[in-house]
């Protein structure tokens, strides 16, 4: 019998976001530049465990992710039983920030996918100085529903299996069964009303439409990494974002889907190295 | 192209497993043809061949022929490799009472995809 260990280290922060207390469950591998990593609607950090297992990253970057409020193996608040969970605008904003300042993560990079990739818009906009560089995977400025989102949560539909069949085709078609399997299990893990109620924020509350091509990419640099096969945050979103905000670098991943970090790690470095590079490079530490 | 669906569907045994609850009668169209699909127990009782007059269906698909013949591409194109893909392109239409199709989202995407690596062995 053979059996290795990863290099993640697991661990809870007791900390208050939104003026409540909160158990926030982070994952953290690698040293130098930190690399913040937001998951996806419904799902959780798993879906970074690729990243925070490959030396090529961990040499020269501290691979920081946290499962969201709700998510994962974060608890909800005291009091959930009673409430409908809605992501907002502020409210994500201000949860990241909390836990940036419970970790003391100084001027990190921040990566995120879906949800992720449309907050982190939110954050080169509005707090620029916060960050060396943001990467948006799945990046658009809003997404108008396509499908009724209360069957994500009703008691007489399984809603993990519900969610997870939702999101199965948004995994490109080349991605491994294992890694595709691995991907949609995270969401047939997730709470009741969860999914749906991420989505309230990436199909109503977050739409930055409006105020995009007022990013400053000369305060924040901004990075946009978006498979081809998505059809929730299209290539056309992404391209659209790059047409409207001056200095923003975009790349369409070939063969990818909504999840490139999970659903094909090989494929994903293929893309996403040259942005590390870069911001290794070029980034210079704000503050 | 919907005709093969018995075939594709009742010789994978963990398919039928897996819409072991779904027993309804789905209407597909295919541009101007329509079929009634059968199912009992997650295997395809029978489908048959429209025109109809006065069908009785529980929920319905439907999409332009180009549609469904992307659809059923070896490697289909980014946008039509999905029934999801599809609605979101506004090219499938999915209507009727909605729960056994909702409730069973895995086996009805699945027994579509059955359908195009059958067509392709």
């Amino acid at each position: 019998m053979s059996a290795t260990f990863e290099p993640v280290i697991g661990r809870y922060i007791r900390t208050e976001l939104l003026g409540r207390q909160h158990r926030i469950y982070v994952e953290e591998a690698g040293q130098g530049i930190p690399l913040l990593c937001l998951h996806t609607a419904g799902s959780d950090t798993r879906q970074y465990r690729n990243l925070l297992n490959d030396p090529q990253v961990l040499e020269r970057y501290r691979v920081v992710a946290f499962d969201l409020p709700w998510h994962g193996k974060s608890s909800p608040p005291a009091g959930w039983h009673d409430e409908d969970y809605k992501l907002s605008s502020a409210d994500y904003v201000a949860i990241i920030l909390g836990i940036m300042e419970a970790m003391g993560l100084d001027n990190p990079v921040v990566m995120g996918c879906s949800i992720g990739g449309r907050v982190v818009l939110h954050l080169a906009l509005h707090h620029p100085e916060r960050f060396r560089a943001a990467i948006g995977l799945q990046s658009g400025a809003h997404v108008d529903p396509y499908y009724d989102l209360s069957w994500a949560n009703r008691p007489d539909v399984h809603g993990g299996e519900a969610c997870a069949a939702i999101v199965s085709g948004l995994i490109g078609p080349l991605s491994g069964d294992a890694d595709r399997w691995e991907t949609l299990w995270h969401y047939m893990q997730g709470g009741p009303g969860i999914f749906k109620g991420d989505l309230y924020f990436y199909t109503q509350d977050g739409d930055i439409r409006d105020e995009v091509a007022k990013i400053d990419t000369s305060r924040c640099p901004l990075y946009l990494l978006t498979g081809e096969y998505d059809y929730s945050c299209t290539p056309e979103d992404t391209l659209d974002l790059k047409r409207r905000i001056a200095g923003v670098e975009a790349t369409i991943m070939p063969g990818l889907g909504h999840f490139p970090m999970s659903e094909d790690h090989v494929a994903f470095m293929a893309h996403l190295v040259p942005v590390l590079d870069k911001i290794a490079k070029t980034g210079t530490p704000k503050g | 192209m919907i005709d093969g669906l018995t075939e594709a569907v009742n010789r994978r045994e963990s398919l039928v497993r897996r819409g072991r609850y779904v027993t309804t009668r789905m209407l597909v169209e295919v541009g101007d043809l329509a079929y009634l699909v059968e199912i009992e127990q997650g295997r395809i009782a029978s489908v048959r061949r429209g025109p109809f007059v006065m069908p009785s269906w529980t929920f319905a698909l439907r999409a332009p022929a180009d549609a469904w013949s992307a659809f059923f591409a070896p490697v289909p194109q980014p946008g039509f490799h999905d029934l999801f893909a599809l609605l979101k392109k506004r090219l499938l239409r999915i209507e009727g009472d909605l729960h056994p199709f909702m409730a069973n989202l895995r086996y009805f995407k699945e027994i579509f995809a059955a359908l195009r690596e059958e067509t392709h062995r």
